[in-house]
């Protein structure tokens, strides 16, 4: 089954999830409603579309799109060599997602970044906690609205001095 | 015959000149590396430059055993606190240089989670501009490392604090 088949039956079956089809470059783009992702991707892991091959999610702040956020998923198919990507759209207030880490094991690292730097819950993930900032961190520094230079977090360490004081002279 | 051995064997000295001259020639420094300046320090330690001639070829990956700390690429938030716990670990003397652009004002990464220099936290005796800093200049910034050993005086030092 090709990837232009796969679509429009995934069109026909989910009506209400795609919002919206669209080709960028040669390659498809799906366009679904956040919750009804692990369902259209279950469907679509089943049809062919077997990797995961990325994870990752877009701030639409200022580029407008169906919601604030967009997690997108780009799959693969190892039979055919077709390139996919869903994306799933997930309002501003208490973004979250099923997680798809049932699906691919991959998910689990990828979902955890997307939820360090966005603040996206994925619901039904094993081990949710942030992976590359610190534990103490607040807030979701990749959003939009974050200032770039942060809120003083580099600043905010314990100045060391010399540890034999040396007299001044 | 006894004046002569003394000439011949015996040197006076100054106690604080003779610390200082034990102290620039044995730096065993710690590299603290994190980026590609951590990489192109191991090319300062390979036979071209050989940082052995300046007597510090005893890399020590324990700060318990070294007085030079060497800090080689950019110090991200998370990573800021083990800095400091390092570089209270050494024991005195210790000396920190400041290698490459990241290490000493952040560099390029002007983002919320890079430390926008080090010297901010902890004390830095010499910096190595560069990005990263070619091995000469790493030897450079050793020899005015060692300028400054040993220049040292003992009574600057102020006495330990009174328990």
């Amino acid at each position: 089954m090709t990837a232009a088949n796969i679509l429009s039956k995934i069109k026909e079956n989910f009506p209400e999830a795609v919002l919206d089809m669209t080709e960028f470059a040669g390659e498809q783009i799906l366009h679904v409603r956040g919750p009804d992702i692990l369902t259209l991707l279950t469907k679509l892991k089943a049809d062919g579309f077997n990797f995961l091959a990325d994870l990752t999610a877009i701030d639409n702040l200022t580029l407008g799109g169906y919601e604030r956020f967009a997690v997108s998923y780009h799959l693969l198919c190892h039979q055919t060599g077709e390139r996919l990507t869903v994306k799933a759209y997930i309002p501003e207030e208490k973004p979250s997602l099923p997680s798809v880490e049932s699906l691919w094991k991959t998910a689990d690292w990828q979902e955890r970044e997307v939820f360090d730097l966005y603040g996206i819950k994925f619901e039904g993930h094993p081990n949710l906690i942030r992976i590359m900032n610190p534990d103490d961190f607040e807030g979701y520094p990749l959003r939009k609205d974050y200032p770039r230079l942060g809120r003083k977090e580099r600043s905010d360490f314990p100045v060391v001095d010399r540890g034999i004081q040396k007299k001044k002279s | 015959m006894v004046q002569d051995d003394i000439k011949s064997n015996v040197l006076t000295t100054t106690l604080e000149s003779a610390i200082n001259w034990g102290r620039k020639n044995s730096l065993w420094p710690m590299p603290f590396g994190t980026a590609c300046c951590g990489i192109e320090f191991m090319a300062v330690l390979a036979a071209r430059t050989d940082l052995a001639r300046f007597g510090a070829e005893a890399i020590r990956f324990s700060p318990r055993q070294s007085d030079l700390l060497i800090v080689a690429g950019r110090i991200s938030i998370k990573m800021m606190p083990v800095l400091i716990r390092i570089y209270e670990q050494i024991p005195e003397p210790k000396w920190v240089m400041s290698m490459g652009a990241c290490a000493s004002t952040g560099g390029v990464f002007d983002t919320y989670s890079v430390i926008q220099g080090i010297d901010q936290f902890i004390p830095v005796d010499v910096y190595v501009p560069g990005c990263p800093p070619r091995p000469e200049g790493v030897v450079e910034g050793f020899i005015k490392l060692q300028d400054l050993v040993g220049k040292e005086k003992l009574a600057d030092y102020a006495p330990a604090p009174a328990k």
